[in-house]
């Protein structure tokens, strides 16, 4: 039942530079979800989890940065689903949405493939003609983004 | 007779004709049909279709060569004919069969498999194919090996031979034929896109040590940057192109890395799309054991004495020839930083079409026109029968390579006349021709300036008349042992000298040598200043040479003084005339260059405006 409804099964996954100096600035460099005619309502997901993971990394506080997991864990449970956030210490996010009735998926499940997303996306940055900041276009990255979609749908 | 007609049957029945060369399909139809002619059976495409015992070829002179049984070939696991020991392989081409241009693409749809052999195992491959070929010829009646080669990494069966091979003799051949096409023309072995040839791969490593003297070392990510940018691709493309080419995402190149990307850069120029994933023949791990092979190459031609009979060769096996030598003589050369830039392609021509002209191509050509007026001396002495191979390869009408240097002292004088006329037909080597013979200018020129100072000398010195006949003699054989000298001495100054104009380098040259045979001579020559100047006149010229060499010189010494000075205008005239079309192929470039900083500069004008906000 889970596995058949695919369309509910969706993931949504979103980065974000935060540039500290000046206004919070957070811009998607890379959309992707399943399916995609959805796309405007997790856009509207991701951003406002933003603030969520805003509040988590700032309640760990200043002195723990060096300690403080990259993984976030759970952000937001609505009735629909889940998100789950990440976040670099170049402080680019990774927010995941997960269709809820998917009760498959664990934590271990989401830790490693977000583990997966930022060696994917320190691939992308080795790139000497990848500037920080714009989209990602890498088609390294858009392979193992969909492999991992796939694998969860 | 017979057996001609009936392969000119077998190759006109297979299809070869219409494409124009033994694809793989073509060629085990063909061989299907040997088997076919020899059993009895009419030459048809029918007779094939019924089970025929195999075809008998001659037998193999060398029993570690292995060949697959043609018609146990299924589909894409058809075995490839592997031979194992390479040496022997070479000496068989040695005895280079009597050509059919049509076997000789053979090496394209060589690589069935689309897990194929690397181009390592090809060049075993091409030679056995040249054997099988040289077996069709024969046409005898002697079984052969029908053994299972090792390296097939797909396991084809032996044993489907018996078990209805009617059926798929057909559907094989098809389903080949349709599985050959896509194929081929990835790994057609000339046209490959993706693979690159020799002159690439030299022209990318010098590249790569433009950026980095180390070859084993990284080129970092921002360097490797504004190198590709100049390739004025777009950035998109380029960081795709960095993308496929660096394989292990660490943001630097090594070698192989760097020269897949620099290819795939090449390539896109040229019209190529991009492919999805780095081919294999571009993958690192590939391009390091094409680098690795040459040094097994080496080993291989060492043991060859004889130069092999090059035109009798295919083009590809040509080819294979050309890529070991020049990969032996690629891995030689990081270790001679010399011979390097001599090795760096000649047919850079062709890169330098690809690459654009901003990227370096002053150094490019110029270098290119430097290792083609270097390239011919300095290659003469790494390997003297890889450089002969490689000079008939190149130049088939060139004159043997240049005598003996220690071609003992004769007493005729005719080595001198054959060594002048020769001398007219070298250039100083900016153009191709004949490789042999630079020094001889040289030589001629030393001659020439030898001769006058002997006239000089001569002049100078009141006469005696001692035993004349006998310094005559003595004369003749310091000419013949100075001859000697020359070639030796002007080839050391000439193996050093790697850029610049030769030409201009050629009046220096003439200093060095002449001062040890003015060593050597010196006893002779105090001999000779006794002798009288006789019947020399005319050459009034001023020494041009600061040294002054007292070398004994009878009424001959005119008409060679004559000849000498002819030879040597000639090559100036000829030197002039390479110098001048240096000259304008110069200005060519720059006055391009020009055109491009105009352009940019305009850019940068209409940028200005925008980036002041």
């Amino acid at each position: 039942m889970r596995k058949k409804n695919k369309n509910k099964n969706n993931k949504n996954l979103n980065a974000s530079w935060l540039k500290p100096y000046s206004l919070l600035q957070n811009y998607p460099l890379y959309i992707r979800s399943i399916p995609a005619e959805q796309e405007l309502k997790f856009h509207y997901t991701v951003h406002t989890s933003l603030d969520v993971v805003d509040e988590k990394v700032s309640a760990m506080g200043k002195a723990l940065v060096d300690q403080r997991e990259l993984y976030l864990g759970l952000l937001y449970p609505t009735e629909d689903y889940k998100v789950y956030g990440y976040v670099t210490n170049s402080k680019v996010k990774f927010v995941m949405v997960v269709d809820s009735s998917n009760t498959a998926l664990r934590d271990n499940e989401i830790r490693s493939m977000f583990r997966k997303l930022h060696n994917s996306y320190t691939d992308v940055m080795c790139n000497p003609f990848y500037n920080p900041g714009d989209r990602i276009h890498s088609r390294a990255f858009d392979n193992m983004v969909t492999s991992m979609m796939v694998q969860v749908c | 007779m017979k057996k001609h007609y009936a392969k000119r049957e077998i190759t006109e029945l297979c299809g070869a004709k219409r494409v124009g060369y033994f694809g793989l399909t073509q060629f085990y139809v063909a061989l299907k049909l040997i088997a076919a002619a020899q059993s009895g059976l009419p030459v048809q495409v029918e007779s094939i279709k019924c089970e025929l015992p195999l075809p008998q070829f001659m037998a193999l002179k060398n029993d570690e060569i292995r060949y697959s049984n043609p018609t146990e070939l299924h589909g894409m696991k058809c075995q490839i004919p592997y031979v194992t020991m390479e040496k022997n392989s070479f000496k068989r081409v040695d005895d280079g069969e009597k050509q059919q241009e049509k076997m000789s693409p053979i090496m394209s749809p060589v690589s069935s498999p689309p897990s194929s052999p690397s181009s390592y195992q090809r060049v075993p491959l091409t030679y056995g194919y040249g054997k099988l070929r040289s077996g069709m010829d024969q046409m005898h009646a002697a079984p052969y090996e029908t053994r299972q080669h090792t390296l097939q990494q797909e396991g084809s069966t032996s044993g489907s031979h018996g078990p209805k091979p009617t059926r798929r003799q057909t559907s094989l051949i098809q389903s080949l034929s349709v599985e050959r096409e896509p194929q081929e023309s990835n790994s057609n072995y000339p046209d490959d896109p993706w693979r690159i040839t020799e002159e690439q791969r030299e022209y990318y490593i010098n590249q790569f040590k433009s950026l980095q003297p180390d070859l084993s070392s990284f080129i970092s990510g921002s360097l490797a940057k504004n190198f590709f940018t100049k390739s004025k691709l777009t950035i998109p493309e380029l960081s795709y192109i960095w993308e496929l080419s660096d394989v292990d995402c660490d943001g630097a190149l090594t070698l192989p890395e760097f020269c897949a990307a620099f290819h795939l850069i090449v390539a896109r120029k040229n019209g190529y799309p991009l492919p999805e994933s780095l081919p294999q023949t571009l993958q690192p791990d590939y391009l390091q054991t094409a680098f690795l092979k040459p040094k097994w190459d080496c080993a291989l031609f060492d043991s060859y004495s004889e130069s092999m009979p090059v035109n009798q060769q295919p083009r590809d096996l040509n080819r294979i020839e050309k890529s070991s030598i020049k990969e032996k003589t690629d891995l030689t050369a990081p270790a001679q930083d010399v011979n390097i830039d001599d090795k760096q392609a000649l047919k850079i021509s062709s890169v330098d079409e690809a690459m654009p002209k901003d990227l370096s191509v002053d150094t490019a050509t110029s270098k290119d026109l430097n290792t083609l007026k270097a390239r011919p001396r300095s290659r003469s002495y790494s390997n003297t029968s890889l450089e002969e191979a490689m000079k008939r390869v190149e130049e088939p009408p060139t004159p043997p390579p240049r005598p003996q240097k220690s071609h003992s002292r004769t007493s005729s004088l005719d080595l001198n006349k054959v060594f002048q006329p020769n001398a007219p037909a070298a250039k100083p080597g900016l153009l191709p021709p004949p490789p042999a013979l630079p020094p001889r200018p040289l030589m001629s020129q030393v001659l020439h300036h030898n001769t006058s100072n002997d006239s000089i000398s001569q002049t100078k010195l009141p006469g005696q008349l001692p035993g004349y006949g006998d310094f005559r003699l003595l004369e003749q054989t310091e000419q013949v042992s100075e001859i000697e000298l020359h070639p030796q001495l002007t080839r050391t100054p000439s193996q050093t000298e790697e850029s610049g104009s030769p030409v201009k380098k050629d009046l220096p040259h003439t200093q060095p040598p002449s001062k040890p045979i003015r060593r050597k001579f010196r006893p002779e020559n105090q001999v000779m200043e006794n002798q009288e100047p006789s019947s020399v006149s005319g050459t009034s010229s001023v020494p041009t040479v600061p040294t002054v060499k007292p070398h004994a010189s009878i009424q001959k010494q005119s008409s060679k003084q004559k000849k000498a000075i002819q030879t040597a205008i000639r090559k100036n005239k000829e030197a002039n005339a390479v110098l001048a079309r240096l000259n304008s192929e110069l200005q060519q470039q720059l006055k391009e260059v020009h055109q491009e900083r105009i352009a940019l500069e305009n850019q940068l004008e209409q940028l200005r405006p925008v980036t002041v906000l």
